[in-house]
């Protein structure tokens, strides 16, 4: 559907911007991704990316918003847990536009 | 139809009246599409807060078998995806005895914990739920 | 509840697993390839008709019909509905549940 250059690869991605295969991901991607949303990714998102890729890696999914809220919460601490701290990371939706970041697949059920 | 495009809107209007959906799951992982359908529709269906149960009976037992590997048919092996509806809290996974003892198989080859029922306890939980979704 | 069957029982094991489930007093109703089940002089019919001792039979008649299946040969108590008999089935029975 798309292509985005990467470090000087062409990497696929879906008409919205997701990365049509899990294996192209690289940390660069995600900064990449980043700053055409004029964002300039902290430790405090990578810790939210790295929590998704473990989670994928575990489960082979994306986890729905609520999911992921209480999950961070649970790994990360409750002021970590919480919709408002992730929404100011991410203000596109934590899940949407930190699994795309993440280079995982849009989580299922979300529209 | 209405119910799964407009389940949030269907919740306000009800009151949030909590139903009962059976997922019910009898196909083997991969000849078929069955399983990977119903997983998805229960995943989507987690975020209406309805009240929802799993059952797995005849070949849907072999959804749940450990050791799944298909990097070699090139397909995606969602068993570990099972383990992951406690977190969308949904831990109502019902097995049934006789079909899992036909096929050779214990609670121990199953990628997650579930409860073994009988076919009779299975029948009488199917016919008190609002909802009963085949697959 | 009402059972629904669309397999043909030489073919699959789809109505033995709902024959397992159906509690007395519950319905079942044979579509498409399922209502070869409903015919007289097969080995099925016997596990039929015994299950027809504690839960009632239908089948769906536009299925017989295009499989040019005999109306006569149907099970005796059997009974034969139209699409329309289908739908007040599900509304009787309220849930169904679908033996695919």
């Amino acid at each position: 559907m798309g292509t985005i250059e990467v470090n000087g690869k062409v990497l696929e991605t879906d008409e919205e911007g997701y990365l049509q295969n899990l294996s192209d991901w690289s940390p660069e991607v995600a900064e990449y991704m980043a700053k055409q949303d004029g964002l300039e990714l902290t430790e405090n998102h990578w810790e939210v990316i790295n929590f998704l890729r473990e989670y994928y890696e575990e489960y082979q999914i994306a986890p729905a918003v609520r999911v992921l809220t209480k999950a961070i919460g649970k790994k990360l601490g409750p002021d970590k847990g919480n919709s408002k701290y992730l929404y100011e990371l991410f203000p596109y939706g934590p899940a949407k536009q930190a699994c795309k970041y993440a280079g995982l697949p849009k989580p299922t059920g979300c529209v | 139809m209405s119910e799964v495009t407009g389940g949030v809107e269907m919740e306000e209007e009800t009151g949030g009246t909590v139903k009962k959906f059976m997922f019910v799951n009898r196909k083997a992982p991969y000849g078929t599409i069955y399983a990977l359908e119903a997983l998805e529709v229960v995943l989507i269906s987690a975020a209406f807060d309805q009240d929802v149960s799993l059952v797995f009976l005849d070949d849907g037992v072999y959804q749940l078998k450990k050791g799944q590997h298909t990097k070699a048919v090139d397909m995606k092996n969602f068993s570990p995806t099972y383990r992951a509806l406690e977190g969308y809290d949904i831990d109502k996974l019902y097995v049934e005895k006789e079909s899992l003892e036909q096929r050779g198989l214990t609670p121990d080859d199953l990628v997650v914990d579930v409860q073994v029922l009988s076919a009779d306890e299975i029948s009488k939980l199917m016919a008190e739920q609002d909802v009963v979704l085949s697959f | 509840m009402l059972h629904t069957v669309n397999k043909s029982p030489f073919q699959t094991r789809t109505l033995e697993s709902c024959l397992r489930h159906a509690l007395p007093g519950s319905a079942v109703l044979l579509i498409e390839d399922g209502v070869y089940a409903a015919m007289q002089g097969t080995p099925i019919a016997d596990k039929v008709r015994a299950a027809m001792e504690q839960v009632r039979f239908y089948v769906l008649g536009p299925d017989l019909e295009a499989r040019g299946m005999d109306g006569d040969k149907v099970i005796e108590g059997i009974e034969i509905v139209d699409y329309g008999g289908f739908v007040d089935l599900t509304i009787e029975y309220g849930t169904v549940q679908s033996w695919l």
